[in-house]
């Protein structure tokens, strides 16, 4: 859907993309990940053209994206920014319904498009439509930020740093909304972040970006089990990378079918993380495995989770997956 | 304990002070026609008069406003200051009107009871002691705004009620009041015709310096340059290259073109008013958040939408501050064309001050001293109205 081809920017004789490419397909949560300075939020203005390239190709649907007219580009792309950027003499309904009026939809489709959003965003549309940016809170400005994003409906939502500026629990609930609507309607999105745990959470695809060059492409999985050099270490984390793997896996993979034990129960969709958690608190070896309608499915064994850990040291990104699926 | 007088230091000076210009100064001056200055009438003497006793009650309230200073200012204290202040500004108008209108048939036909130092004096002290008690009252504009209306409904209705007609000022009205409204239109029209290409040059030049540094130091250069000159001599400037071009075109000079006159007069006031406006669009400007402005890009608008739907609106409240800045400064600039022949309430002025006739003059300053007033009080008005958010 978006195709970088030697891609390159410099100001003032710095380079901060250099000869970059990259494929983001379609339906795909694409998480560029770099330090500040990295050039990922110049990647991702590049896309909607906020910033031009000195040199290269971006192909938009397989067209060179200097063929769209600029502003219509932009109209396809949603876009959201860390400081959100809420118009603030402009209602919520109206912030939302922007990019629709633009695109000269008729009042009764944007009308129900606001309220969907606002649902989806879980937000009460009765009582938020009529309020002003400067009434909510920042949680809940970047939700209508998020949504003023996918009000026209976009081929692909960029999003630069939209929860950096957000406590941890406003942050957290952000980001299971926003993966949560990536579930839902499997829409391109390219975002952009330093915080990895964010990114292992969220992507399907994780870019490692260093001085304008990307160092490692891959799954979640692949980026914590093979790192290919010591930056990208460094980015997982040295010390704790073991349990960053066990949050990229789920319960019910490694449950064995047996007979309920003794003690409490973890949801089958819940990660290995949280497992072990739990586990480690209770001080037990084995734990009961419920799946989504509370009935019992199995018992995850403490050996097998120490067990993963081996093959993933070992490892490569194929024994990985097969671990997975 | 020590015991502590709570006193109001401000409204205690103002009141010794009318005080003072009451016992020194005369209240009224009656004079045998409208250009000689007159015998001058002490409210002292006036207590042997036919108005004596209104003489007495205005005297009183005066004693009684100096004891209120010395008083702490409660509410009620500041509530009964504002009434007897204004009581007091009206209490002046009606005493002077009436010992006129008492005296007039001892007078010749021609002599003019006019307004003194006395009379002058009480009313500003006691508009400054209203305006200082209502101040620290601390009353919502919807309440200030009334009781001035409220002041401007009393004050025109005694004028109507025909009681003050035998003082000078509005006989002078009475003999003038045809030109007068034709100057008070004539006045208008030249700041309206000075506002309008100010707004249309102004907004865009603002809008210029704001993109460009480099533009915006020239400009500010120019601009300030243009109101560091003396009116009269901008006026001197502009006469020459304008009278030189209706000389060369003799179309420009059918069309009105001269080097006197209004046209000469409008670009003046035009020039001088560019300054605030024009800054003024540069503060609304630079007042919009950069992130809203770039969000507004990032979705999609074009420059002109992000212009007419985000930055206008958001700049409009500091951009009307500039145009009510430029807007006063033309109404009062605009008595100063009547010099080179453009007309308005300056020439009334003007023709006052050249004959000796005072009272003239006054007719020609006190409108413009109300339009004044009134241009600042709308644009207030349009201001509040332009907050998009109340914060």
């Amino acid at each position: 859907m978006i195709e970088f081809i030697n891609v390159s920017k410099s100001y003032d004789g710095v380079n901060v993309v250099d000869g970059l490419n990259l494929r983001i397909e379609r339906g795909e949560f694409v998480v560029v990940i770099g330090a500040s300075g990295s050039g990922k939020s110049t990647l991702l203005k590049m896309i909607n053209r906020m910033e031009e390239r000195d040199a290269g190709k971006i192909l938009f649907n397989n067209q060179e994206i200097d063929t769209f007219n600029v502003h219509a580009l932009r109209l396809r792309m949603g876009y959201a920014i860390q400081s959100v950027g809420l118009f603030p003499h402009w209602t919520v309904q109206r912030n939302i319904a922007t990019v629709p009026q633009m695109l000269g939809w008729d009042k009764a489709k944007i009308q129900q498009r606001v309220i969907e959003l606002l649902t989806l965003f879980q937000l009460d549309s009765a009582t938020y439509l009529t309020r002003l940016p400067h009434q909510l809170s920042g949680g809940q400005q970047q939700r209508v930020g998020v949504a003023r994003a996918l009000a026209g409906d976009p081929d692909v939502l960029l999003m630069d740093e939209p929860f950096g500026a957000l406590d941890p629990a406003t942050r957290a609930a952000l980001q299971q909304e926003i993966k949560r609507l990536h579930q839902a309607s499997g829409k391109t999105i390219v975002l952009v972040t330093h915080d990895m745990d964010e990114a292992l959470l969220l992507a399907t695809k994780i870019v490692v970006l260093n001085q304008g060059r990307a160092v490692q492409v891959g799954t979640p999985l692949e980026i914590v089990a093979s790192p290919v050099n010591a930056l990208v270490v460094d980015f997982v984390g040295r010390s704790d990378t073991g349990i960053k793997l066990l949050s990229l896996h789920t319960v019910q993979h490694l449950a064995r079918a047996e007979a309920a034990v003794e003690g409490p129960h973890v949801a089958a969709d819940a990660s290995l993380r949280e497992a072990v958690s739990l586990m480690v608190m209770q001080g037990i070896a084995q734990i009961n495995v419920h799946d989504a309608a509370g009935r019992h499915c199995g018992v995850l064994h403490a050996a097998d989770v120490w067990g993963l850990g081996g093959t993933a040291g070992a490892g490569t990104a194929s024994a990985d997956e097969t671990t997975l699926r | 304990m020590r015991w502590r007088l709570h006193t109001n230091p401000v409204s205690l000076v103002l009141s010794l002070a009318a005080v003072a210009a009451v016992l020194g100064m005369p209240f009224l001056r009656v004079a045998a026609n409208r250009l000689v200055s007159g015998e001058p009438v002490f409210l002292g003497a006036m207590l042997h008069g036919p108005a004596r006793a209104w003489v007495m009650v205005l005297l009183a309230l005066l004693v009684l406003m100096v004891l209120l200073s010395l008083v702490q200012p409660s509410k009620p204290v500041l509530w009964l200051q504002t009434a007897m202040a204004l009581a007091l500004l009206g209490g002046a108008l009606v005493l002077a009107g009436m010992h006129a209108s008492q005296i007039a048939p001892t007078l010749p036909p021609f002599a003019r009871t006019s307004l003194g130092g006395a009379w002058w004096a009480l009313v500003a002290l006691m508009s400054l002691t209203a305006q200082h008690a209502v101040q620290r009252l601390q009353l919502a504009g919807m309440a200030r705004t009334s009781l001035l209306l409220a002041l401007g409904i009393a004050i025109g209705g005694l004028l109507l009620s025909g009681g003050c007609n035998d003082l000078s000022i509005m006989k002078e009205l009475a003999n003038q009041s045809d030109i007068l409204w034709a100057a008070t239109a004539r006045h208008l029209l030249i700041v309206w015709l000075a506002l309008m290409p100010t707004l249309l040059i102004g907004v865009p030049l603002g809008w210029w310096a704001y993109r460009t540094q480099a533009a915006r130091q020239a400009m500010f250069a120019v601009l300030n340059v243009i109101q560091t000159i003396p009116s009269i001599a901008l006026f001197g400037l502009l006469m020459a290259p304008l009278a030189l071009l209706a000389a060369q075109f003799p179309a420009l000079a059918q069309a009105g073109m001269s080097g006197v006159g209004l046209l000469p007069g409008v670009i003046a006031l035009t020039l001088y008013a560019l300054l605030p406006v024009a800054r003024g669009a540069l503060a609304g400007l630079e007042h919009v958040p950069s992130a809203v402005r770039y969000a507004a890009l990032g979705m999609g608008m074009s420059h002109a939408q992000v212009f007419t739907q985000v930055e206008l609106p958001l700049a409009l409240p500091v951009l009307l501050t500039g145009v009510r800045t430029a807007a006063v400064q033309a109404v009062g600039l605009a008595s100063v064309t009547a010099l080179i022949g453009a007309g308005g309430l300056g020439a009334i002025m003007f023709e006052g001050l050249f004959s000796g006739a005072q009272d003239l003059v006054l007719l020609g300053v006190l409108p413009i001293l109300l339009l004044a007033a009134l241009t600042d009080a709308f644009f207030k008005l349009l201001v509040r109205l332009a907050q998009p958010v109340q914060p």
